[in-house]
């Protein structure tokens, strides 16, 4: 509707109502006497558009003058004024508009979430390079982002050096509650669902959190608009591990009724090796399935989803250690302590994860520019974590957390022209219990909890070059868990002067407490997209985040068995609160694109575990760090470059670097990322089936900035004891890594595209550890792996 | 397209709203009040693996006066200093047997895990180191001292005393050891491997 029009409109409405009711009736047609139906006839303040045959009326007008709008495309409009006396038959005879139309300029909107926020996005085919990896792995074709492992098949995405619960992981629009608060667990997600993932390093999503202090992941799967019924089934197979996976998924799309999708996905493989031997125990499997069913009507549709992600992921034997002296003995020593023959059997110690999500949607269109949705989603992880116990105890898991999560969603969002504007609310009630019949303390206590969210982004395109946005959200969050707490570790944390009212149960040797926090967050983000002549882009954002402490932060108590270290929490942690400053730079010629993004993100009360002593204990001494607060800074850049040097050959080169240092410590921050370059060339030619012929070369620097954690330790050697350091903060060295990626389409099916890929991975079969690999102290990384994998589209 | 104004825009969109609020509402509390967890309240975790107390007994052949041994950590990882009890010096020139065995004394009744040690014989091994100018501890050589492999156990040791002496003896039982490494099969843990489940140190003197 002409704004003109709608204006015109308003006005009127406040005005007077003369009582006189006339009817204005007729034909709209051209100078040649053509019907014109559809025409627009404005009179006063009513509207109507001609019929089949060209006729209109329009009743209840008032007398006197009234003004008079026709308008249709192609033709000059119609401007008069009418002076109504009673009931009139008036034709009209429009003229055809000689100017050319006006330009039309289609801008892509260049982020979805975010204007002022160069959003990093991978590509379906990227992705299914990763059919039998993880999540954590697709990331790593991000410059910028990093993987935090714990053995290869638990893997974690560090965005310009965070990770974890500072990283949350949005799948098909929920957030995904799985204990993401522990270095080993890995985001519960099956790669073959995602169709596209977007990555927002900073925290200017803020329609899906305030708390995403490193960045965000977002994932959505498969849409199809278009009345099809398509599919596609990929199979690999790895020579390191000997298994692959099979993933089929199939999608009746349509653009109105009745739409669904189903996937389900099967991954299995044994042992890994490393150049030198075989890393027993590192065996996984999952069996995942997700489906939906979605009913899209006129203006409204209604989707209901379902996925189940079981996985059982083998921990490497090795890496289970004891007491100081055990660590010190797996340092020194450059093997692993056992290496047994390959099997495929996934032995104690293992993980094993489900997780379970139901979404219902409903999202409402009140025209293309305005929709309102509304979500509820329940999500259930069952998390088991087994580890070499004695006797009957073996069969019983040391840890068994089960999360509830329900998570209720409102959002709208209204486009004005150059405005935008999303608004929303969103609550969530979760309960995690700790299954006490572990025999084992829990690692994590039971605790309810509830969060509640409401935020406003708003969005304004000055001129085709230039958008400001910016958006603010508000975050309640309630925690009440219920803890047993030794006496001994109440006292030696010093809680009872502060949290004495917590105590509501005694034990004898331990305190029965009721710990509670209630916290008021505040996130925004502020940002502006300026696009330059020459295709020059240039994102600027400042974003703010609060994270509250989670569980672990909060509540961790005793032996991590993974890394050999009395973790211990503390309830006098409060909010980090992070500032982030990101500047993206792109620049697009005709062969070659770059992107520069330099950042600074500054963080209070950043949480981090420190070395703060030892404890001895029957089993031996081992190192005590606790979780502290401390002013940090990250800054860092991020590069990548895409040059096409001819129609066939290709060539990126992308390069992160990232300093993260503790202030008040006025030391480095631990576990931060080292530089690393890519280069990749590929090579591709369309006569010969589409032949795609890739190589990558990964170098990894060592990281120089790192704090210095090392301890000493006495072990017995000739009869007296002898005082060894037990080196577990030098990182460890740079490395280079060679891979090698081929496709080929084969016309081997008439009605099923098959795709036929090869790849190497680790070339050389190169000899290394990774820094940011929690198992680097006990074996090296994965060996050489060639892998085939097909792929049909139907 | 619509004819309706901005205003009546917004009177259907708050209808919406308002119903989706209510729903959202009424969701909220039917969950809230059918998903309440009552095992709050559970009692402390029962925790029957853990070992609290390693007692090395060493009896002199021939008769005299035994010698107790005992190292105590009664709250596990937590923050107190296990207790550590030697009941008196060794005598010289005698020749002790020496019996190691483990209790939870945080169970009730305390209870003995020395039997599931020996049950699960083949995954278990105990070490003797010393420092000083002690004599080694020696693996018992009864029958009952080795698992159902012939490898040994450990659980039985022999100290042979000479002259004075003074040092250390730190006793370590290893969970699933390559028993197979060079020189396990004799006492040294350097090529054991495994984890260790108790590393207890005594300060020995013989007078």
């Amino acid at each position: 509707m002409p704004k003109k029009i709608l204006f015109f409109f308003t006005l009127t409405m406040f005005c007077n109502i003369l009582f006189s009711q006339n009817t204005v009736s007729g034909k709209i047609l051209s100078q040649q006497l053509e019907i014109l139906s559809g025409a627009h006839i404005h009179m006063g303040r009513n509207t109507v558009s001609s019929d089949y045959n060209g006729n209109y009326t329009l009743s209840n007008l008032p007398s006197g003058s009234i003004k008079v709008n026709i308008s249709f495309v192609g033709y000059k409009p119609v401007d008069t004024i009418i002076n109504l006396q009673g009931d009139l038959k008036i034709d009209f005879k429009l003229v055809v508009q000689t100017a050319n139309l006006q330009e039309v300029v289609v801008r892509q909107k260049i982020g979805n979430i975010n204007n002022s926020v160069a959003e990093q996005r991978i590509k379906k085919a990227t992705i299914e390079k990763y059919s039998n990896k993880t999540l954590g792995d697709v990331l790593k074709e991000i410059a910028g982002i990093s993987t935090l492992k714990s053995g290869n098949a638990v893997v974690k995405p560090i965005i310009n050096g965070l990770y974890g619960s500072r990283v949350p992981v949005i799948n098909n629009n929920v957030r995904l509650e799985d204990q993401q608060w522990g270095t080993e667990h890995a985001p519960n997600f099956d790669v073959n669902s995602a169709e596209k993932i977007t990555v927002i390093k900073g925290a200017s999503g803020l329609q899906y959190s305030g708390d995403a202090v490193g960045g965000l992941v977002i994932i959505e799967p498969v849409r199809s608009k278009k009345d099809t019924l398509f599919g596609k089934t990929i199979v690999n197979y790895d020579t390191n591990g000997k298994g692959g996976s099979v993933s089929t998924a199939i999608h009746k799309g349509n653009n109105l009724g009745f739409s669904w999708n189903a996937l389900a996905t099967y991954k299995y493989l044994g042992d890994k090796s490393a150049p030198d031997y075989i890393l027993s125990n590192t065996g996984n499997m999952e069996n995942n399935f997700s489906g939906d069913i979605k009913y899209l009507a006129e203006n409204y549709d209604f989707t209901a989803f379902y996925s189940y992600y079981n996985a059982q992921i083998g921990i490497l034997s090795a890496s289970h250690t004891g007491n100081v002296n055990d660590l010190y003995n797996s340092i020194t020593n450059k093997i692993p302590a056992i290496i047994n023959d390959f099997t495929y059997a996934i032995n104690n110690p293992k993980q094993e994860v489900q997780h379970h999500i139901a979404k219902l949607n409903y999202n409402y269109y009140f025209n293309e520019s305005e929709n309102i949705s509304f979500q509820y989603a329940f999500q259930y992880n069952k998390r088991l974590e087994y580890d070499v116990r004695r006797g009957d105890y073996n069969n019983t898991a040391a840890l068994d957390l089960e999360l509830k999560t329900h998570s209720f969603n409102l959002d709208y969002k209204k486009n004005l022209h150059d405005w935008n504007l999303k608004s929303g609310v969103s609550s969530s009630f979760q309960n995690n219990f700790a299954n006490p019949k572990t025999g084992i303390r829990p690692l994590i206590p039971n605790y309810d909890k509830i969060d509640f969210g409401v935020y406003s982004i708003i969005s304004h395109d000055f001129t085709d070059t230039f958008s400001v946005d910016t958006g603010v959200r508000y975050d309640f969050s309630k925690t009440d868990a219920t803890k047993y707490y030794q006496k001994s570790r109440w006292d030696e944390r010093g809680y009872n002067e502060e949290f004495a009212h917590f105590i509501v149960g005694d034990y004898s040797t331990q305190w029965l407490t009721k710990p509670s926090f209630t916290f008021h967050n505040i996130s925004a983000s502020l940002g502006f997209y300026k696009m330059f002549d020459n295709n020059w882009d240039w994102f600027t954002n400042v974003s703010f985040a609060s994270r509250n402490p989670n569980p672990s932060e909060f509540f961790s108590d005793g032996l991590h068995h993974s890394t050999g270290v009395i973790e211990l929490g503390d309830l006098n942690l409060e909010k980090e609160q992070a500032t982030k400053l990101s500047i993206t730079l792109q620049k697009k010629y005709t062969d070659f694109s770059l992107e520069v993004n330099p950042y600074i993100n500054h963080i209070q009360n950043y949480m981090f575990l420190r070395p703060v002593g030892f404890e001895t204990t029957i089993r031996g001494a081992f190192p005590v760090w606790e979780y502290q607060q401390t002013d940090a800074s990250l800054i860092g850049i991020d590069f990548q470059t895409n040059w096409n040097i001819t129609s066939q050959w290709q060539y990126l080169f992308s390069f992160a670097y990232v300093n993260g240092r503790d202030i008040s410590n006025k030391q480095s921050l631990i576990d931060i990322p080292p530089v690393n370059l890519n280069n990749k060339i590929s090579f591709s030619k369309k006569e010969w089936h589409q032949l795609l012929l890739e190589l990558k070369s990964e170098i990894v620097f060592s990281q120089n900035k790192y704090p210095d954690n090392n301890f000493y330790t006495n072990i017995i050697k000739n009869d007296s004891f002898e005082s060894v350091l037990v080196d577990i903060s030098t990182p460890t060295p740079a490395y280079h890594l060679l891979h090698f990626y081929s496709e080929m389409k084969l016309p081997v099916f008439s009605k099923m595209q098959t795709t036929l890929g090869f790849s190497i991975q680790n070339i050389l079969d190169t000899k290394y550890r990774d820094y940011l690999n929690r198992q680097r102290f006990f074996a090296d990384e994965l060996g050489r792996s060639f892998q085939i994998q097909l792929k049909f589209n139907y | 397209m619509n004819s309706t104004t901005q205003k009546s825009f917004r009177n259907s969109f708050s209808n919406v709203n308002r119903k989706a609020k209510f729903c959202g509402i009424a969701l909220v509390a039917l969950v809230t009040f059918s998903c309440s967890n009552d095992d709050n309240d559970a009692p402390p975790v029962n925790e029957e693996e853990l070992i609290t107390t390693v007692t090395a007994i060493y009896t002199p052949q021939g008769g005299g006066t035994a010698i107790t041994l005992q190292y105590k950590d009664l709250d596990g990882e937590g923050a107190n200093a296990p207790v550590v009890t030697v009941s008196g010096p060794f005598a010289k020139n005698t020749t002790y047997n020496g019996t190691v065995t483990f209790k939870n004394e945080l169970a009730s009744p305390a209870e003995d895990i020395t039997p599931e040690i020996v049950a699960e014989g083949t995954d278990h091994q105990l070490f003797y180191q010393k420092t000083g100018n002690l004599a080694p501890f020696i693996y018992g050589s009864a029958a009952s001292n080795f698992d159902s492999n012939g490898k040994v156990i450990g659980l039985q040791s022999v100290f042979a005393t000479t002259g004075a002496a003074a040092g250390t003896l730190t006793i370590t039982l290893r969970h699933t050891p390559n028993k197979n490494g060079a020189n396990v099969a004799a006492g040294d843990i350097t090529n054991a491997g495994g984890s260790t489940d108790a590393e207890v140190t005594f300060d020995i003197s013989v007078l």
